[in-house]
């Protein structure tokens, strides 16, 4: 089910150096957000610390809170790989299992769940490669390697694994920056389908997508190199592209920064 | 050619064939590899050629007999014993050292903290440069005496299998010594080569798999093994081809015989470059031929493992990492 993230207080470290500053920031259940800011503001960053994948990078390190719904990720007796089953993640680059059959990739999550019967897995293999609009091309050839498909029809397996194990919430950093515009376009699409079920969070440095896949935008920015990165503001997709109400993002959105 | 562009290509193919350094180097290299050819050739024409001339004056058959007497009238010499010692003190070895060694490598590299998994590394990377006649020596002095004790209970819990029965006294100068020590002789190697390989594993595969919520053994079972797949039966293969021709330390912990014995843990048996070790310096002529015959049935083996090796990782390639 979609759950509402609630993040109060965020810093994020590697090692000595402070990548994020003290974020907090709601997200709706069953919405996109939508992520941007210059390069090095710390997106990935911030998005890898709502499914603790971020304290996986050695001398990764957080502070404050992310609540999912009423429980704290970063409670003390939480924990991370159970976190992480419930919040997907859909990477920059396409990463389907190399040795995995494209089947075996869409169920790898649910086998590592728990029991499933053979009709049940076949049955949600289905079902998701059809949520990630990829089964009509791959039916035929389920058993074939799933590192044979084009790049943007790995991503949409990438996508089918993550939905396939019916997580809360699911983050993409810019799933698309790898794809041409017509794997783009049908990813985007998707995007406005999955929206129904899950929570979204898509990190991209692409204007026209956010503005066409998302409902509300966030800008992050650094106030200079080396320095934590920030959320500047949190609104509307609409109003940030069209009046947003700090200065710096109109100066970004339109180009002449950044 | 009618093309209104300069051809590079074809003027540079032209002009190398008038610039004196290339036409030097390309003699050299040219003479040096036909030179090793041929040398090679040679080799392996007079080695089958001694070869089949001791065989076919062998009065029983080189396969199938458990003696070694060319020098007897009539010669009577086989290689059943030393094929048979060689191939299951190699495999005891295997048994051993291939899960040892990517368990140890699977700790450095993913496991132990970066201040533990450095010098663990190093003295893995030391013990891989031991000659192995200080293995032989360690194996006899120490390994032995030390073995006897679980040969023992060996005996008195698992004399049912068969192989462990122990049906004469005696020291454990046997072939199940012969693999311990051949295990410990490769496990560096193999450690190794699996480590390289496990560090290697792109950061991107783990992370998909750690995404879904998998442990770290998980993280391990979906991405790190098959991906360092090839890669660990590649140095499984380094390792059988030590494990296979090691000469001197089983030459010192072995007391051979040429009883072809199932109970490993009788005295016994011998290996091909064992044989020949001991055998060769006391040979006449004729046994010395004997001895290159069997040198070549070695070869041969271990040509065909290193096939049967290539196979394997051939077989799948489609599933290799290698294609993402
Ligand atoms: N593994 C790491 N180790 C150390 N510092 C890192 C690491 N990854 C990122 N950083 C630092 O953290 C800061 C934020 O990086 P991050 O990757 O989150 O930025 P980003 O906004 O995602 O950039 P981009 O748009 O280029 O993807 C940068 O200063 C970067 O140098
Ligand atoms: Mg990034």
């Amino acid at each position: 089910m979609a759950k509402r993230i609630d993040v109060s207080g965020l810093s994020a470290y590697y090692g000595a150096h402070k990548a994020i500053d003290d974020i907090s920031m709601t997200v709706e259940p069953r919405s996109v957000t939508a992520f941007i800011g210059p390069s090095g503001c710390g997106k990935s960053t911030f998005l890898r610390t709502l499914n603790r994948m971020h304290e996986v990078t050695p001398g990764g390190r957080v502070e404050g809170k992310v609540m999912l719904d009423d429980e704290n990720l970063y409670g003390t007796n939480v924990d991370p790989v159970a976190v992480r089953r419930t919040v997907g993640m859909v990477f920059q680059r396409p990463n389907p299992f190399p040795t995995m059959s494209i089947f075996d990739n869409v169920a790898a999550g649910l086998r590592l769940n728990g029991n499933y019967k053979k009709s049940q897995l076949a049955d949600i293999v289905e079902r998701s490669l059809k949520g990630a609009n990829l089964w009509n091309e791959v039916k035929d050839r389920l058993n074939k390697p799933g590192s044979g498909l084009s790049g943007g029809q790995q991503q949409r397996l990438c996508i089918a694994r993550a939905i396939a194990v019916e997580p809360d919430v699911l983050l993409m950093d810019e799933p698309c920056s790898a794809l041409d515009p017509i794997s783009t376009l049908a990813i985007e699409d998707l995007i406005g389908e999955l929206k129904e079920r899950f929570t979204i969070v898509i990190v991209t440095h692409n204007m026209q997508q956010a503005a066409r896949v998302s409902d509300r935008t966030a800008f992050f920015n650094l106030a200079a190199v080396g320095q934590p990165g920030k959320l500047i503001e949190l609104d509307d997709t609409e109003r940030i592209f069209s009046n947003p109400s700090v200065q710096a993002t109109e100066d970004y959105i339109s180009g002449r920064f950044g | 050619m009618a093309t209104t562009t300069p051809d590079i290509q074809g003027s540079r193919g032209a002009k190398s064939a008038t610039r004196p350094g290339d036409r030097i180097f390309s003699g050299l290299s040219r003479g040096s590899g036909i030179t090793l050819l041929v040398i090679m050739a040679a080799i392996a024409v007079f080695l089958t050629y001694r070869a089949v001339l001791a065989v076919s004056d062998d009065s029983t058959n080189f396969f199938t007999t458990f003696e070694w007497n060319p020098a007897g009238s009539p010669p009577v010499f086989g290689i059943a014993v030393l094929a048979f010692g060689t191939v299951v003190s190699s495999v005891i070895a295997m048994l051993i050292a291939v899960p040892v060694a990517i368990g140890i490598a699977l700790f450095i590299s993913h496991y132990a903290p970066r201040k533990l998994a450095k010098p663990l590394a190093y003295v893995v990377d030391l013990l891989a440069a031991v000659p192995s006649i200080i293995y032989g020596l360690w194996g006899a002095i120490f390994l032995v005496p030390y073995l006897d004790g679980l040969n023992k209970w060996l005996d008195q819990y698992l004399g049912w299998t068969y192989v462990f029965d122990k049906s004469s006294d005696g020291v454990a100068r046997n072939l199940f010594t012969v693999g311990i020590l051949l295990a410990i002789m490769i496990l560096p190697i193999i450690t190794n080569v699996t480590r390289e390989v496990f560090l290697q594993v792109p950061k991107m595969h783990e992370e998909a798999a750690l995404a879904l919520g998998a442990t770290r053994w998980e993280v391990i079972r979906m991405s790190v093994l098959p991906f360092g797949r090839s890669g660990i039966i590649s140095a499984s293969m380094l390792g059988l081809g030590r494990a296979l021709g090691e000469t001197m330390a089983v030459a010192v912990v072995l007391s051979p015989s040429f009883v072809l014995s199932g109970h490993l843990l009788d005295p016994g048996g011998g290996t091909f470059a064992q044989n020949i070790a001991a055998k060769f310096n006391e040979a006449n002529e004729y046994g010395r031929d004997a001895l290159i015959a069997s040198g070549l049935v070695l070869f041969v083996i271990t040509l065909l493992v290193n096939g049967a090796a290539r196979w394997i990782i051939g077989r799948r390639k489609e599933y290799s990492g290698a294609a993402a």
